[in-house]
């Protein structure tokens, strides 16, 4: 079922995970893809890991849930990682065939390309999991506001941004419904050659967007009688406030940089 | 009277193994007899669409087995397609499927798919355009033109194409306007007479049920609650209301009039059926 997709689903819950003030679990978030790409060995690696592992823990978002995340993403996955693995050039090759070889190197690399994507995704994805579309798209405007001064209309491109999110779970419902009701009428999507898969999609992709545009236009007519007129001179319900957590988290997260950093410096 | 459709302990459960499992349909059996027509009601959410999805094999049992005419559905899970042209299921907000360019090439979709053609496919398009009410006028239209009511008379009319033998209707008067609904559930009423179609309406409103269906089914919190003829059914009125559910208005007054001391049975549920009662009461000599 379509349904079982998650993507940026949100798990309530009231661990410190989930309290964290949303710049604050955004801003760890680009200190941890930072600090996976200074990585450079298996000693950084299991540092990181173990820093999901806790993370992860501390959340108690089911381990189970963040893999299920990996899934739609798992061709890249294996791709990238035979990718390196067979088309790394280097010394000490333990296996060629034709244009293919694998090397000390490849494995090396495949191995750190997996990991790196791998915990990557899965770190976001706890980010998404532990904080409500509202607070991340609040916490990601608030993070921007600089950047008003250089004319780049940033609320409404975070409006934008949680207005798409919430309505992801709406949009995949409406899919399942459209798609039980043309099975219904005896459409076939399984078999047949590309061609005849993509026509068979007409029939739900046209309904789909049909009722994606009357949904936006009914959204916007009932923002509008609400009077929202963009960003300017709005204020909010929920001022975001870091506290004291947030500092410590933020220092965490800037010292686990520095050890990765240092490790790399150790040549490790 | 033989059985065309039965449903056997089935047992349906969304999201096994998430925090958000839940069973949907638990442990119903049932009987469809040919030609009758079955009025299934129950609260939002007591399972009736995760129920009828079954019927026609959008969905699989977790457990249980569904039987057309003796045989698993299930029997052959490639040929789960000869079913759906069999039972035809027709969703609710049906008019949200609506996709080609012309009522009557949307129409043609299921028929299409089941492989008529030319003379047979024209056939059965205009007879299921008649037999819903839309005139020949509508069939060059863009479905997108036309009224919310008469969308869904096309959408209907879609199902209907495929000639199913049982035809399974989702709430197919929800968010219409009175007039609608009267008009539609009498399109499908005579649609019924003529054609001897088994029928399987899902409704919650008391009322259109009582005045349809031969047997109903109520469900509630995705088991039977009761099933029985109209008559049996509204015998229990008091547990139909202690469950949360309705009775026909005319039910209600009858429950009324006899709480206040007037010896009616209140398990009547149309007027005719009441003022025969009270007729007989006046001539008698009580109280009335
Ligand atoms: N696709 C689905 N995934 C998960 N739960 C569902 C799904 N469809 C329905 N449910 C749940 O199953 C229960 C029965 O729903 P449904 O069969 O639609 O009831 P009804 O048609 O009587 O309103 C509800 O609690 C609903 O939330
Ligand atoms: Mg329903």
């Amino acid at each position: 079922m379509l349904k079982d997709i998650t993507l940026g689903q949100y798990f309530p819950g009231n661990t410190v995970a989930h309290r964290l003030d949303p710049r604050t679990k955004i801003l760890l978030v680009v200190l941890y893809i930072t600090a996976l790409f200074c990585a450079g060995s298996f000693a950084a690696y299991g540092l990181m890991a173990a820093v999901l592992a806790v993370c992860v823990r501390v959340s108690r978002v089911g381990l189970r849930a963040l893999v299920k995340g990996l899934k739609p993403v798992l061709f890249i996955i294996v791709f990238t990682g035979l990718l390196n693995l067979l088309f790394t050039p280097g010394e000490g090759i333990l296996w060629a065939w034709g244009p293919f070889h694998v090397t000390e190197t490849g494995l090396r690399n495949a191995a750190f390309m997996v990991l790196r994507i791998m915990l990557l995704i899965m770190g976001t994805f706890l980010m998404t999991y532990t904080t409500s579309p509202i607070s991340l798209t609040d916490g990601l405007e608030r993070l921007l506001s600089g950047l008003k001064r250089f004319h780049v209309p940033v609320h409404e491109l975070t409006m934008i941004m949680s207005i798409a999110l919430r309505f992801i779970p709406t949009l995949i419902e409406e899919t399942d419904k459209i798609m039980s009701a043309q099975k219904a009428r005896g459409a076939d999507f399984e078999s047949g050659n590309l061609m005849e898969k993509a026509r068979a999609l007409v029939p739900i992709l046209v309904p789909l967007f049909i009722s994606a545009f009357r949904r936006a236009d009914e959204l916007a007519t009932a923002m509008e009688c609400r009077c929202y007129h963009g960003g300017e001179g709005r204020t909010k319900l929920h001022v975001l406030q870091y506290q004291r957590r947030d500092y410590a988290a933020l220092t965490l997260g800037v010292l686990i940089l520095a050890g990765v950093i240092a490790l790399r410096a150790c040549g490790l | 009277m033989n059985t065309i459709l039965q449903v056997e302990r089935l047992t349906h459960t969304y999201s096994v193994g998430t925090p958000f499992q839940r069973s949907a349909v638990e442990d119903i059996s049932f009987a469809v007899e040919r030609g009758e027509f079955l009025g299934i009601i129950g609260h939002t959410g007591s399972g009736k669409s995760t129920l009828i999805q079954h019927l026609n094999g959008l969905l699989r049992p977790t457990a249980g087995r569904v039987l057309l005419e003796g045989k698993d559905i299930w029997a052959e899970p490639k040929k789960i397609r000869n079913v759906r042209f069999q039972v035809g299921l027709v969703f609710q907000y049906p008019e949200y499927q609506l996709f080609e360019e012309t009522v009557y090439k949307d129409i043609a979709f299921g028929p299409k798919n089941q492989g008529k053609t030319g003379d047979a496919l024209d056939h059965a398009v205009r007879e299921a355009a008649r037999l819903v009410g839309l005139r020949d006028e509508h069939l060059d239209k863009s479905p997108f033109e036309l009224s919310g009511g008469q969308k869904r008379r096309v959408a209907l009319a879609g199902v209907l194409a495929m000639e199913p033998k049982v035809l399974v209707l989702d709430e197919p008067t929800a968010g219409l306007d009175p007039a609608g609904r009267e008009n539609l559930m009498a399109n499908i009423r005579d649609f019924h007479r003529n054609q001897g179609t088994t029928i399987l309406l899902v409704s919650h409103s008391m009322d259109e049920i009582a005045r349809n269906a031969n047997r109903i089914l109520v469900l509630k919190s995705a088991r039977i609650l009761m099933s029985g003829t109209p008559a049996e059914v509204f015998a229990r009125g008091e547990e139909l209301l202690a469950a949360g559910l309705d009775v026909p208005q005319i039910t209600r007054v009858a429950m009324a009039l006899r709480d206040r001391g007037l010896p009616v049975d209140p398990a009547v549920y149309t007027v005719e059926g009441l003022e025969a009662q009270l007729l007989a009461l006046k001539r008698g000599g009580g109280p009335c």
